[in-house]
């Protein structure tokens, strides 16, 4: 039998059983199209996350006070309390070559008041650095000068929240502004812009750390961000600012670095697991679509015992019949996969237009780990139904008996 | 053409054997016009599908044109028969979904052969049988005559050499009984080997040769009329056989209901 005849056949067929027809395709869609268009969810996130993290700054390293390895046998008994990390630590780190900038940065939560209003506010005391590391742009007044390294400046940029629920629309620059139990006059607004990992930069004041460190009255620091050259080698880097902080701090390597790297390999091995479970979950639908063909199949089977008894007495081989029902559900599932595609990459581009922040990515895999899912569970489930017809006896089937 | 030799054929009814065929041989030579009669059980139909290829026996032996067919595989089997047995059921099989047309077209599209080939050969066999105008039409478009008209076409369609009737009008009524019976004598005058397995004494009794069976055994085999003349060389291409002329009144509007598919 020629395949063209098959596929005219089998149009037959469908055309015959449309309801049957129709559902099966939808259930092969279904399948095909959740398997993309999760696995593009998947793979979007990582991309969002890439994204986020180069939003970061190019590349950055992030020094923070105390180990977290474990070191050594036993209890601590003596504790290993950490050394603080200092502002003289953070210029020490300046001083290597291939970073660029460093910024200190002193964390705390300070109450922020001008006039009546008042309200609890994350305070981050840092320098001029930070806003180049962090990639931050001032959108009204000014930021931090280079004196801000040195000096307790009485001055400070507040994020666009601070700003909007203490001044309203009303104009901020210059004002003066009560953190904790200092006046600081406000010299600049940061621009608006989205959380970053986490860092809701709308919801800060940022104030020289110098002003910080008196304001906490406390010389540690919450943690130095190093911008380092593209050209650098980060590892390399990291090795001289643990040799540096070794030096400083009479041996001890009390501090942790983490590199940007590193951490965005670990949020992309998450992402990527997550994104390959996703994809053996959804899979799962075509399994179950799968499932759906053989019993249609089988019902199909028994539903034509005559007509494949009758196949069967003009010509027909055992071989052609479970041809003709094998290629039934292959027809099958290439249309239901192909109308699977159009509608996940349907789907793909309106989510692209409603939200372009997370647009979805359907990883390279996606499409033929799909249609590989999909064809597998179409053959293999087709298969004991296409036995069975084959099997049957074309005197019995021709009469409409059973065995 | 066709030898049957002690063919025995037992099927488990009910849990007990029932022998269908006991030590059966027969010899069929080519264009001959066979009548297999006998009451229900004797075996009739299975020697039918036996000789149609249709069951294997569990012993005994059968040679088609000296080919010992219990030696061929399923796959051997099935082209032999697609390509030399034409068959014809008493509800005629045909499949609904299909038009008058692609059901005869059938055996040669299981056969692969060209859709050239098998347009010219449909064409031929539809207005062999008289339905050239009604080849686009569905099974329940046509009457029951008609149907059994289709499904001859459809038996004849790859030439084969061996036609079988099961029944052929056990459907009809006695208008297009005739006109089925005419076809298919048609047919055997042309050349084809005609084996019909019928109830009807009169259908019966036209046959030249005629064979009764009784509990799975032959119990007489002979000659009606022994003119001879009729039987001629298998060679004979169905492509000579010219369209039978028949009056296309069509009353007959009997169809049971599983008379298609």
């Amino acid at each position: 039998m020629r395949l063209f005849d098959q596929l005219v056949f089998n149009r037959q067929l469908f055309m015959r059983h449309r309801v049957r027809t129709v559902l099966l395709l939808l259930a092969v869609s279904i399948g095909v199209a959740s398997v993309i268009l999760l696995t593009s969810l998947g793979e979007g996130a990582r991309g969002y996350v890439d994204r986020e993290f180069s939003a970061l700054g190019n590349r950055i390293l992030i020094v923070l006070p105390g180990r977290k390895e474990t070191t050594g046998g036993g209890p601590p008994i003596y504790g290993a309390s950490p050394r603080d990390l200092t502002l003289e630590d953070a210029n020490a780190l300046g001083r290597i070559p291939g970073v660029l900038a460093v910024a200190p940065i002193i964390a705390g939560t300070t109450t922020i008041a001008h006039s009546n209003r008042s309200r609890e506010v994350i305070t981050l005391g840092s320098t001029d650095a930070f806003f180049t590391v962090r990639q931050l742009n001032v959108g009204m007044g000014r930021l931090l000068s280079a004196r801000a390294r040195t000096e307790p400046l009485a001055v400070c940029v507040l994020g666009v929240k601070v700003k909007r629920e203490l001044f309203g629309s009303r104009r901020a620059l210059g004002q003066w502004v009560r953190v904790g139990d200092r006046r600081m006059r406000v010299i600049g607004v940061l621009e608006e812009r989205g959380e970053s990992l986490g860092l809701d930069m709308r919801d800060m004041l940022v104030i020289p750390v110098r002003t910080a460190e008196q304001l906490f009255d406390s010389p540690g620091l919450f943690r130095i961000l190093l911008d380092i050259a593209p050209s650098a080698d980060s590892d390399k880097i990291q090795e001289q600012t643990l040799r540096v902080i070794r030096k400083r701090h009479d041996g001890e390597e009390d501090v942790t670095v983490i590199s940007q790297d590193s951490m965005l390999a670990a949020f992309d091995n998450i992402l990527a697991t997550l994104t390959m479970a996703i994809a053996a979950i959804s899979s799962i639908s075509l399994l179950v679509a799968g499932i759906l063909i053989m019993n249609i199949s089988l019902i199909s089977v028994s539903q034509r015992r005559k007509e494949i008894g009758l196949l069967k007495a003009i010509g027909a081989s055992s071989r052609q019949i479970k041809q003709l029902f094998i290629g039934e559900s292959l027809l099958l599932i290439s249309m239901g996969s192909a109308l699977g595609i159009s509608v996940a990459f349907a789907l793909i581009f309106v989510f692209a237009g409603l939200w372009p922040s997370f647009p979805l990515q359907p990883p390279t895999w996606a499409v033929p780990a799909a249609l590989l899912v999909a064809f597998g569970t179409g053959l293999v489930f087709s298969i004991m139904p296409a036995k069975r017809a084959a099997a049957l006896d074309p005197v019995l089937a021709l009469r409409g008996l059973q065995h | 053409m066709i030898k049957l030799e002690a063919i025995n054929k037992t099927y488990q009814v009910g849990g007990s054997p029932l022998r269908a065929l006991c030590d059966v041989s027969l010899q069929i030579e080519p264009g001959e016009y066979l009548s297999v009669m006998g009451p229900s059980g004797s075996g009739k139909s299975t020697l039918l599908n036996m000789i149609g290829l249709l069951d294997r026996p569990d012993s005994g032996r059968y040679w088609f044109d000296q080919v010992a067919t219990e030696e061929l595989n399923e796959e051997r089997r099935a082209h032999l028969r697609g390509e030399n047995i034409g068959f014809i059921f008493q509800s005629f099989h045909l499949i609904n979904r299909l038009t008058a047309f692609e059901n005869v077209e059938l055996p040669m599209m299981l056969a692969g052969q060209p859709v050239k080939q098998r347009r010219s050969a449909v064409t031929d066999v539809m207005a062999m049988v008289g339905l050239s105008d009604r080849a686009s039409h569905k099974p329940n478009q046509l009457s029951g005559g008609q149907l059994q008209r289709v499904a001859i076409a459809r038996a004849i369609v790859m030439r084969p050499r061996l036609l079988l009737a099961d029944e052929p009008t056990g459907n009809l009524d006695s208008h297009s009984g005739g006109e089925v019976i005419d076809v298919i004598e048609k047919l055997n005058q042309d050349g084809i080997t005609l084996i019909t397995v019928t109830h009807d004494q009169q259908l019966g009794d036209r046959a030249r040769r005629h064979i009764r069976m009784v509990d799975g055994m032959i119990d007489s085999d002979h000659n009606a009329h022994i003119k001879g003349s009729n039987i001629k060389s298998s060679q004979t291409k169905i492509s000579d056989i010219k369209s039978v002329d028949i009056d296309s009144a069509d009353t007959e509007d009997k169809k049971s209901d599983d008379a298609t598919i």
